[in-house]
């Protein structure tokens, strides 16, 4: 069986994020923090639901029990340059 | 469920699994360590995980230098690496005042024997080679500084104490210590009442609220401090750098990401959880500043974390002289990574044998008591980033 990729960001796969709840980081917050899925370029746009799916499934709870990291800010990746009020030319 | 334990820790952040860490590796087994959230939901996951030793005081620097001794040997130790980089401290000077303040603060360090010492904007460059060096008078360099990855040092020793025997709660929250005769009995829980006669209050910024749950006054307060984590870099940053000039703080972790962080404008306590975008506006323009290149850095995300101040900007350390049993291990100040380390052996001593060590006097909570000082407010202001 070939590898599922998870994460695209950080490549990480399935086995990687089951492996890591069953170590016990079987709660979002900290299981984003051991696997670093969700938290690279995409911040979890393109892995959140299957993380959550994994999770979920692992320990026979649904979706909505799991819940969802603290979302934060940035919505999109922006340049320093640009907060900093630099003009973008 | 009500049980009976050696020693209750409350609060699952570096201090709390370093001093349960310790209990345990001296053979105290039975200990139950209590977090409300997950492991280093508070401040102990939130900065950037550096050491800085160049503090500004004789027993603080004392603790800061033995606390990163002990870090180099943790990883072996844990059998969980934690990442540690020891690649120093750059306190960055541009004004004449500054420049003397380090030169002070370097000598006092070298007195115990912390390799720190003041160098050129030259010197700065060579470290540093992205930062402009124009403004900058010099730097304090301490080159045994570092940064680790808190969260992997968080796991290694919860892994440790959990191999030793003892207990992790997470998602299990505090919410009386009963106190019977001067001598502590028993902490109350969401999940029912455990009896202990040693409770541990490592409860990071909501600190003063645990001691007020077991009816002692702690005079901590929390303090706001706002981070932002940009895309990753080639390794490009050694050390810690940190701006005397503004109190900005610039770190690269494992991964390549530079974390980034200015203290607020306002100081005032506040426990306020939110990011703002006027902190993302002042730490972009503090750090191309003194980086011009970050101007195309992006930014990932921001957060918010909060440092468990105290009035003269040194932690509470020991047993409360009324309260028998009850052991505070807090106020760090955003120092705690360092200090803790260290400060987690001499507690774990102080509980197993009976008898405080000497460095844990001057750290008493009865200061407080001694006099209603002010002084020293703010001291923190600068040092506090790590």
């Amino acid at each position: 069986m070939g590898k599922k990729i998870v994460c695209i960001c950080q490549d990480i796969t399935e086995e990687e994020v089951v492996d890591a709840i069953k170590q016990g980081y079987d709660d979002i917050e900290s299981l984003k923090r051991y696997t670093g899925a969700l938290t690279g370029p995409c911040q979890g746009k393109a892995c959140l639901r299957h993380v959550i799916t994994i999770l979920a499934r692992e320990l026979g709870k649904s979706p909505k029990e799991v819940g969802v990291p603290t979302q934060r800010p940035p919505i999109k990746p922006i340049a320093l340059g640009i907060l900093a009020g630099e003009s973008s030319e | 469920m009500n049980e009976k334990v050696d020693v209750v820790i409350i609060g699952g952040g570096l201090t709390g699994l370093g001093i349960a860490y310790r209990l345990v590796e001296k053979g105290m087994k039975n200990v139950v360590v209590l977090e409300k959230g997950y492991i280093g939901v508070g401040a102990s996951g939130r900065f950037p995980g550096g050491t800085v030793q160049q503090l500004p005081t004789l027993d603080e620097i004392t603790l800061a230098k033995e606390g990163v001794k002990m870090l180099r040997h943790l990883s072996d130790e844990l059998n969980f690496n934690i990442m540690f980089r020891q690649k120093g401290s750059l306190l960055l000077a541009f004004t004449e005042e500054q420049v003397d303040r380090l030169m002070v603060s370097v000598r006092l360090q070298n007195i115990l024997k912390v390799k720190s010492k003041f160098i050129g904007p030259s010197d700065v460059k060579k470290i540093v080679p992205m930062l402009d060096a124009d403004k900058i008078l010099g730097a304090a360099f301490c080159p045994t500084d570092g940064i680790v990855y808190p969260y992997a040092l968080l796991w290694g020793y919860a892994q440790a104490v959990r191999r030793g025997g003892g207990r992790i709660r997470t998602f299990t929250e505090a919410r009386e210590v009963k106190v019977e005769d001067g001598q502590v009995r028993a902490v109350v829980t969401n999940e029912g009442e455990i009896e202990a006669s040693t409770v541990v209050n490592a409860a990071g910024a909501r600190s003063a609220d645990i001691a007020k749950i077991a009816g002692v006054k702690l005079p901590n307060e929390p303090r706001r401090r706002e981070f932002l984590v940009t895309e990753t870099l080639k390794p490009f940053l050694g050390p810690l750098v940190l701006s005397l000039h503004n109190g900005l703080c610039l770190a690269q972790a494992m991964r390549g990401e530079v974390i980034c962080s200015i203290p607020g404008r306002k100081s005032a306590p506040s426990g306020d959880m939110r990011s703002s975008v006027e902190f993302l506006e002042r730490a972009a323009r503090a750090a191309i500043e003194i980086i011009p290149q970050f101007r195309d850095l992006k930014v990932m995300r921001q957060w918010v974390g909060l440092y468990d101040a105290t009035p003269d900007g040194k932690p509470v350390l020991g047993e409360v002289k009324d309260v028998r049993g009850f052991i505070q291990a807090n106020g760090f100040c955003g120092r705690g990574l360092e200090t803790s380390t260290a400060a987690a052996r001499l507690l774990a001593e102080l509980i197993v044998d009976g008898k405080a060590p000497a460095l844990l006097e001057s750290f008493s909570i009865e200061r407080f008591a001694e006099k209603e000082s002010t002084e020293g407010k703010g001291a923190m202001v600068d040092f506090q980033i790590s």
